[in-house]
């Protein structure tokens, strides 16, 4: 009984986390100027690092939770790059 | 699903209900990013998904990992404190990015004062 709760509000969550995807990657194509789309771009990894996290609940393995570790790092040095370059126009003064 | 069978019932219903409740905040912070208007208004939207969404989903894999193994799985508070630590960072190199291209071309709507 509780498992089957579990299967079911784990398929829940994906569904949710990949809408919320959309909604992100939807405001990467309209965003009217270049901070929108790297604030969609922020969202997006961070939505995708959750979904990896339910991957990994579901799967019961460890792989998935260090692929997140790594997207949230990456992702975060990713960001500063860009707002950085929108800043100054260059990444390393 | 290997192993999810000797789950708690306990422990499968809080996991449930902590997965649940950090994608419907993650969605409807995402949905706020996509229907917000101005741009100052849509940074505070993604923050639910970062704080509450990412609470919530840590802790759901901690407690459904921990009965598993029966013993504490703490790692993935490595990934909170990185998300909590880096998203306040992020945000204010991007406002002050705005507020530079914003100021540079003076465009109306801009909050604060005005560039000297």
């Amino acid at each position: 009984m509780s498992i089957a709760l579990l299967i079911w509000s784990l398929a829940l969550a994906q569904v949710f986390l990949a809408l919320a995807m959309g909604a992100a990657l939807l405001r990467i194509l309209r965003g009217p100027r270049a901070q929108d789309r790297v604030v969609g771009l922020d969202t997006l990894y961070v939505n995708a690092m959750l979904l990896l996290l339910t991957f990994g609940i579901a799967s019961g393995g460890t792989l998935y939770f260090e692929a997140a570790l790594i997207i949230a790092l990456l992702g975060f040095v990713g960001t500063v790059a860009l707002a950085k370059f929108l800043l100054r126009g260059e990444v390393i003064e | 699903m290997n192993g999810m069978a000797e789950l708690p019932a306990w422990a499968a219903l809080v996991t449930a209900i902590l997965l649940v409740v950090g994608a419907t905040m993650t969605l409807i912070g995402s949905l706020g990013l996509l229907r917000l208007n101005s741009f100052y208004e849509r940074l505070h939207a993604p923050t639910l998904g970062t704080t509450l969404g990412t609470g919530c989903i840590a802790l759901a894999s901690m407690i459904c990992f921990s009965a598993l193994q029966t013993r504490p799985v703490l790692h993935e508070i490595l990934i909170v404190v990185l998300v909590t630590v880096t998203t306040p960072v992020t945000l204010m190199i991007l406002v002050r990015a705005a507020l530079f291209r914003d100021r540079a071309e003076s465009t109306s709507g801009v909050p604060g004062r005005d560039a000297t």
